[in-house]
């Protein structure tokens, strides 16, 4: 059974067609990983074990049939975020307690039409507020990656070679994995964790400033932000209704283009949905990129940036290159304003936004003396720190007397960095090539970030750009770092080109090749 | 710019968010790096440029003035913490 788990989405695919395996198998060998591993991963937050089984057996009998949809018997994992009706929907929040809606997300609704199978919500930062999924009131989210140790020991001689590198002293080097937990980024960690440890054969995940490709990033896993407007977002959870994209994860390239494929619509319900037809994005995969224009900013090379990160952006200009690209150096001059921009608008959107969450229509109530009293307690009670901390920047900005030096001030900053990409993308670039993240995944409860809430929001410095102007962007796995853990580029496109990513991100990905996490869970 | 302790808890009211006298100590540090750290964007060139309004250009879509959706006064209430006959209840808001 464990194969199963293994497969890849069009692997699975193509069994469940020709009747080789059911979609029923395969559920069950998920639902058996997800009861091992969640204990020690902690990537699901509920696990919906009969509601997979019956879609599974709806699938079994669509396949056998020959009536089977895009996606049919193919489980996947849902990131919190999304309403799923009748199912646990809490944003990974304590002030959603119990929260059961009685609708289901447009996304969610399109895969379950296509013949998806639900296996469970996915753990993530408290309303996707956070870069380590540490925010989460479930716990962390633990990486699948650990570090490697190389620990040098004395061999007795009877002993010498097993398994090691004999060296001339009598030496070896014993190759191990280090016991230190490592995030798996943020705020779609269980998306990014239960796709990499084979929780779940594909997830949803939604990208706010990177959510979705800091993650994949962190966990050698594929992740697609969609342009704005690509992916209804009506159901999602809203925190910053100008910025959330809700976009696959998957274990790769094509996976993520049969994904995405099936979540993106157009859809009545969301006046930013765009009308446009949903393209065959798997087709673009193989495609050869020769001539291609690849634009490298000068601006992404940051002060203090480590060198292995330097080294797999030139690893990834050469595959490109060698694919027969052009390359050429571009400059984004107002990319370094970004990240501050975002700390404004997010933060100003989201104080709007959770502001519904006042104990009275749904989830948790602590009682006052008066309403007002009441509202302060039940979002003093529910809401975690960074949540708290972000609604008070937001209320703070938009408050009287501060709205035009720290809100307006942030939008017109954000139309500067949409007109460099403009005037890139007008010089001919179609498309850009950055590391996707500063650093590979680090430990959990990291003392620096947790001291320091800006430290931590440094790790979008990548991938917030792509948010603020709209566009749309890939993480995708290109190498491992000397401690073995895994490191992504990113690729941002011209708007509603997702097709132009797949196409080179497929041969960054035939370059590099694709990277599993050692079992130890 | 920045905000004192009085600030904070002035925000955290109108937020509608209880914080103790301790929240508000560390809050008022907390708001104070991330203040500290938007203010570089006062050194950009912003004349003549416009707020953004919409990330995408486009039209705003507009629907037929119909009903498409409704009689769901169950489903509306069901999440509430409390409720009676389909009203929401909340503590005496008018004496």
């Amino acid at each position: 059974m464990s194969d199963l788990i293994h497969l890849t989405i069009s692997q699975a695919r193509a069994k469940l067609r020709a009747k080789e395996i059911t979609a029923t198998e395969i559920t069950e060998a998920y639902l058996l990983a997800i009861d091992r591993a969640n204990p020690a991963l902690n990537a699901y937050v509920a696990v919906t074990g009969d509601k997979a089984r019956d879609m599974a057996k709806t699938s079994d009998a669509r396949l056998l049939k020959g009536e089977g949809g895009a996606l049919e018997g193919i489980p996947l994992g849902i990131k919190d975020l999304f309403g799923t009706e009748g199912v646990h929907t809490q944003a990974c929040s304590h002030v959603l307690d119990g929260f059961k809606p009685r609708y289901e997300s447009t996304v969610t609704s399109n895969l379950w039409a296509d013949g998806a199978v639900m296996l469970g919500k996915l753990n993530m930062d408290e309303f996707a507020m956070g870069s380590s999924n540490e925010t989460s009131y479930y716990g962390p989210v633990i990486n699948p990656w650990r570090r490697l140790r190389l620990d040098t020991v004395v061999m007795p001689t009877t002993h010498q070679g097993d398994g090691g590198f004999v060296s001339a002293g009598g030496t070896k080097t014993q190759r191990s994995l280090d016991n230190a937990q490592l995030v798996p980024g943020g705020s779609s960690g269980g998306s990014a964790t239960a796709v990499s440890a084979f929780l779940c054969a594909g997830a949803t995940a939604t990208d706010t400033g990177g959510s979705i490709r800091q993650p994949a990033a962190f966990t050698g896993t594929v992740g697609v932000k969609p342009t704005y407007g690509r992916c209804s977002r009506w159901g999602i959870v809203a925190f910053a209704s100008s910025l959330d994209q809700a976009g696959p994860i998957a274990r790769d390239v094509r996976d993520a283009a049969i994904l995405l494929k099936s979540m993106a619509s157009v859809d009545p319900k969301d006046t930013t949905s765009v009308d446009r037809p949903v393209p065959d994005y798997e087709a673009a995969i193989g495609k050869p990129i020769k001539g291609m224009k690849v634009g490298i900013p000068k601006e992404y090379r940051v002060d203090g940036m480590p060198e292995e990160i330097e080294a797999l952006w030139q690893k990834g200009i050469a595959w490109l290159r060698d694919a027969g690209a052009e390359i050429v150096d571009i400059s984004l001059p107002h990319t370094k304003y970004a990240l501050p921009a975002y700390y404004i608008v997010a933060p100003a959107e989201a104080s709007s936004n959770l502001a519904r969450y006042d104990g009275v229509r749904y989830g948790l109530r602590v009682p006052g003396k008066d309403i007002v009293e009441m509202y302060e307690k039940t979002r003093a009670a529910g809401f975690g720190r960074e949540v708290k901390r972000r609604i008070m920047i937001g209320t703070y900005v938009l408050s009287a007397g501060y709205y035009d030096a720290y809100y307006l001030q942030a939008q017109k900053v954000r139309n500067l960095i949409k007109r460099d990409f403009e005037n890139v993308f007008a010089a001919g670039v179609d498309v850009i090539l950055t590391p996707a993240t500063p650093s590979a995944a680090f430990g959990i409860a990291d003392e620096d970030m947790a001291a320091d809430p800006v430290k931590m929001y440094l790790n979008d410095i990548f991938t917030v750009t792509v948010n603020m102007a709209g566009l749309p962007g890939i993480a995708v796995p290109a190498g491992l770092d000397p401690k073995g853990l895994p490191l992504g580029l990113q690729l941002i496109g011209r708007p509603f080109e997702e097709e132009t990513l797949f196409q080179t991100a497929a041969v960054i990905e035939q370059a590099a090749g694709s990277f599993q996490p050692e079992k130890w869970w | 710019m920045s905000v004192d302790v009085k600030t904070v808890k002035r925000v955290a009211h109108l937020a509608r968010i209880a914080v103790s006298e301790d929240d508000a100590e560390r809050m008022t540090g907390e708001l104070n790096a991330i203040l500290g750290f938007v203010e570089q964007l006062n050194e950009v060139d912003v004349s003549g440029v416009e707020p953004m309004t919409s990330v995408t250009p486009m039209e705003m879509k507009k629907r037929g003035d119909v009903v498409t959706d409704g009689n769901k006064a169950a489903d509306i209430v069901a999440n509430a913490p409390a409720t009676d006959e389909n009203f929401f209840l909340v503590p005496k808001v008018v004496e």
